[in-house]
């Protein structure tokens, strides 16, 4: 791994994010797109039903009688539409998901209902994996402290952080969490998706108020929902809304009864995966400050991605991390492990261990993954410039500086915040999502594409997640062939940033 | 805009005003006093009813004073020290059959290791291998970039295993199930739930938000009546009976009770009254059976008949996870409807390959192993018997059993004291750790689990030291 520019990168923590209008003719064609689809979608519904066509998939095998279990409307949109790109999704891969991937081939002979390995594996450039800082690794010496760790400490305990699933080990790992961000204390859970939905249930109750962000990671809102309080949702990142939301909600008080609220929660992400857009902490800090209400960051995508020493969105914008009520995260994106924590007062984590459920009744994390993120830490934690962690963390912060400035340049309409490693590209129509797709897997890139229900309907995209073990020679391949592509697909057309071919957006200034 | 008004006018004024007054001369009694009547209401409206009290809107200067006046209570309410989640006991070292805890050695009879996976050579050497062919962690979920080729074999593996057409795997044990059921079940429908679920089905319920009917702990009658009153509804409106989906969920072998479910009659019930039946067979795979495939093979039952299996790669296998197996048809949906499978990082592939040995173990040992434990479950379930002044709740051959203090002398602290006490004697055992919104919180208990390379007279001491330990704490 050669890092192009060994200095830190000067950070400008105040840079506005443009999010550009959606092009009229986009919008038009992607509509007509969908309308096809259902017309076809009807049609081949309709010779299924009638048996002309003879029905894939397979059949209940309960006799008659029962209620059916799916009911057909309810996957018309994956029968009709998500079936036809299905190869785009789910692909399998035979070996480390690092800055090259190794994908096995499949073929299939009946339109995506099926697949058939060839045996062959091809190799690509990964711009698809939560690899930031590039730690996904099976040789080196954070592999050998993994498999030291498997002999002493055995793959799992098969007990409960309540009972007899605390080893030495995991203490270790919640001290050292609490060292790296800053925290009086901390607590690791082995899944970061359980961490959200099992713990806000212990922060909330009946009688409370949340105020979601309205793109919220689905952990965050079952999370929510769980914990049985009442939910709001603001306009994303629109803190003008929140403002409204908090001062009519203390002042109305509770639905019907108008009673005082017990208490209100602000539920933010550090970034958001889909728009690549970075929560607006200082002010959300002011807001919190301002109405006496308590703040939950899910930092996610951005804890050791995000911030000149890697400490996450705190740290990118020069806050007070004792002023974030819950800091939560997760271990699988920039440590390449598994798992999730939550990190505060030290008075917050001892009520979490007594009251979450992942503490009392799921079976605590597994020692290798753990040893995985204590030696990702210790590099981390080392603020020595010439040392791996700060190479890293320089290299990721250079690489999203240099792929977004050309990606812009190039006339792509690009989504999120200058700083953030995850890069949206606007394709808008689910036919270009699946086109995309396999034009970049022809010409070795591997990339994710994603369409409705995860994002809005119109707005279809490509999501590049960078990592710090992409090599500039890598990334200047990938905007070479996401050129060709893009001139194919017809996305380069912003008009911010009028499209100018590769060669001639040569990166000049951060 | 002044309008003149010609002479003209004014008369023909006058003339229409003199015909009024003319009509009032000529028309009826009845019609004059009806006006006078509506005349007089209409002065009594402006002027004299007393109006209703409207609300009035708050000004700027009050809602600020709400705002100014509201205190929050404390982010998380205050904590007492000397509870048990914070005083727990710090392990070193492989958490198998024997445990170290502050430099000594005790039997572990408290971690859910029932074939004593954990530590095993043979598992850690694969494990070690996929380290070294993938790395840690799989960098995504299973949609985008995060299904690695050892997923599909394992899933494939487990499907085999069980004789089901497919299988799917989870990357936490307590997400299985919480995302499994509602999955398939949504607002409309109806689930018979077994009350003396675990916690997880618990969780699961609730986010279905479906309708649930608790019956009785593994009480047929009870689930007979509740079915049966659902019949009668049905009849009335059939229409809308067509639309309900309804799902009866139950446990293999009970985590809160160590006993086993009536599967047999529940899956006659199944054809009567029409209902899909999930069986969460965490506890139950890998310990019951003759070859270990858990309740339908004790039952022998055929298990394309059960709609889903969902179970636990954390327990017998001695790996992380869980897993669901049952027909295509059935199992597929998951992959695009359940929470805890879409939006989460796939299993890191090292775990995967340690599920799949620990399966080749399962295979390869097969009866005698499952032979094994439940003989020794049956030895363990007379001696505890024979200890008078303890009462054991858990069917003979399971492996996993609730001890609690006869009559009324069953408190945590007894309990607890006993634990401390068996700990000095080098035998470590647990109390039964729930949260207080259990559905139905079971009596406080002591969960002995038995391990299959427990000895005989290993169980004998255990036994000696229980007795001793009642001893102590009635005396």
């Amino acid at each position: 791994m050669t890092v192009r520019d060994p200095t830190p990168v000067p950070e400008h923590p105040s840079l506005e994010e443009v999010y550009e209008a959606t092009p009229f003719s986009e919008a038009f064609w992607t509509y007509v797109n969908y309308i096809i689809l259902n017309i076809f979608g009807w049609f081949r519904d309709f010779l299924r039903r009638t048996r002309i066509e003879n029905r894939k998939g397979s059949a209940e095998y309960n006799p008659s009688g029962f209620v059916p279990l799916y009911q057909s409307y309810e996957s018309f949109y994956t029968r009709n539409v998500y079936q036809r790109i299905a190869d785009c999704f789910n692909r399998p891969i035979g070996g480390v998901p690092g800055g090259k991937l190794d994908l096995m081939e499949r073929v299939t002979e009946d339109y995506n209902w099926s697949f058939n390995f060839t045996g062959n594996k091809i190799t690509t450039i990964n711009l698809g994996s939560y690899n930031y800082l590039g730690f996904a690794n099976n040789n080196g010496p954070i592999a050998d402290n993994v498999i030291e760790s498997i002999k002493e400490n055995g793959l799992a305990t098969a007990s409960s952080t309540q009972e007899f699933g605390n080893l030495k080990q995991h203490r270790k790992l919640e001290s050292l969490v609490a060292q790296f961000l800053g925290t009086e204390d901390a607590i690791a859970f082995g899944m970061g998706f359980a961490t959200n939905a099992l713990n806000i249930s212990s922060l909330c109750g009946k009688g409370c108020l949340i105020l979601s962000d309205e793109l919220n990671h689905t952990s965050l809102v079952l999370g929510a929902r769980l914990s049985g309080a009442v939910i709001k949702v603001y306009k994303h990142n629109d803190m003008k809304h929140l403002e409204r939301l908090l001062r009519d909600s203390i002042v109305s008080g509770q639905p019907r009864t108008h009673r005082p609220w017990q208490k209100i929660l602000i539920i933010v992400e550090g970034v958001y995966s889909m728009e690549g857009s970075l929560c607006k902490l200082p002010e959300l800090i002011e807001l919190k400050k301002k109405y006496r209400a308590y703040l939950y960051l899910d930092e996610a995508h951005s804890i050791g991605a995000m911030g000149s020493r890697g400490r996450g969105v705190v740290d990118y914008w020069k806050c007070d991390v004792n002023d974030v009520d819950v800091l939560m995260g997760t271990f699988t994106k920039s440590f390449a492990a598994a798992g999730g924590y939550i990190a505060g007062k030290k008075e917050l984590i001892d009520h979490i261990r007594i009251n979450s459920h992942a503490c009392a009744y799921a079976i605590s994390m597994s020692p290798p993954v753990v040893e995985q993120i204590i030696s990702v830490l210790n590099l981390l934690i080392d603020d020595d410039e010439t040392r791996e962690g700060r190479k890293r963390i320089n290299q990721l912060a250079w690489n999203t500086r240099y792929f977004r400035q050309r990606l812009s340049k190039m006339g792509f309409i690009v989504y999120g915040h200058p700083h953030s490693p995850v890069v949206p590209a606007l394709l808008y129509s689910p036919s270009k999502i699946a086109a995309f797709n396999r034009e970049m897997l022809k010409r070795g890139v591997s990339v994710v594409t994603v369409g409705f229900p995860a994002t809005p309907l119109v707005l279809g995209r490509v999501r590049f997640c960078l990592s710090a073990s992409h090599t500039k020679e890598m990334l200047d391949d990938v905007l070479k062939y996401a050129e060709e592509v893009g001139d194919l697909l017809n996305m380069r057309q912003s008009k911010l940033n009028p499209k100018k071919p590769f060669h001639e957006t040569e990166l000049i200034a951060h | 805009m002044g309008s003149s008004m010609t002479r003209g006018d004014i008369e023909s004024l006058a003339t229409d005003f003199y015909d009024l007054l003319e009509s009032f001369k000529h028309a009826p009694f009845y019609h004059i006093s009806f006006e006078i009547f509506l005349v007089l209401a209409v002065i009594w409206l402006v002027f004299f009813r007393k109006p209703r009290a409207i609300e009035k809107k708050l000004t700027e200067r009050e809602k600020q004073e709400l705002i100014d006046e509201w205190q929050p209570e404390p982010l998380v309410p205050p904590v007492d020290p000397n509870h048990p989640a914070l005083n727990v006991r710090v392990l070193d070292g492989i958490v198998g059959k024997t445990v170290e805890i502050d430099g000594k050695k005790s039997l572990n009879f408290a971690t859910f290791n029932f074939l004593n996976f954990v530590g095993n050579s043979r598992i850690s050497e694969k494990a070690i291998q996929a380290v070294q062919k993938y790395g840690v962690g799989s960098c995504g979920p299973r949609g985008f970039y995060g299904t690695i080729d050892i997923h599909l074999e394992l899933e494939e593996r487990l499907a085999k295993f069980f004789n089901c057409e497919e299988g799917i795997i989870y990357s936490y044990g307590f997400s299985t199930i919480a995302s499994i059921i509602p999955a398939y079940s949504k607002r409309n429908d109806i689930l018979f739930v077994d009350e003396g679920v675990h916690y997880a089905i618990q969780k699961g319920v609730e986010a279905s938000r479906s309708h649930v009917k608790w019956f009785k702990h593994n009480d047929i009658q009870d689930l007979e009546r509740l079915l049966a009153e659902q019949e009668v509804l049905d009849k009335k409106n059939p229409k809308k009976a067509r639309t309900i989906r309804r799902f009866l969920i139950i446990e293999g072998l009970y985590v809160n009770y160590g006993d086993i479910c009536p599967l047999p009659r529940m899956v006659e019930l199944k054809y009567k009254y029409k209902y899909r039946i999930f069986i969460d067979e965490s506890v139950s795979f890998g310990t019951i059976g003759q070859t270990g495939r858990g309740v339908t093979e004790y039952y022998d039952i055929d298990r394309q008949k059960i709609d889903l299996i969902s179970s636990s790669l954390e327990y017998s296998i001695g790996s992380i996870g869980g897993f669901a197996v049952g027909s295509s048809f059935v199992v597929d949906h998951q992959r695009l409807s359940a929470q805890g499978y879409c939006f989460s990082a796939s299993l890191p592939p090292l775990l995967a390959a340690a599920a799949i040995e620990a399966l080749n173990i399962m295979e390869e040992q097969s009866t005698p192993l499952f032979e094994t434990i439940m003989s020794k479950s049956k030895r363990l379930h007379k001696k505890l018997l024979s200890i008078k002044g303890y009462s054991v709740m858990g069917d003979e051959i399971s492996p996993l059993k609730h001890l609690r203090l006869a009559n009324a002398l069953n408190t945590i602290g007894r309990l607890e004291e006993i634990v401390q006490f068996a700990q000095t004697r080098d035998i470590t055992i647990t109390v039964a750790r729930y949260l207080t919104d259990e559905h139905l919180l079971p009596e406080p208990s002591i969960r002995l689990i038995l391990n299959v390379e427990m000895t005989d007279e290993e169980l004998e001491f255990l036994c000696t030291v229980l007795q001793e330990a009642l001893v102590k704490v009635t005396s």
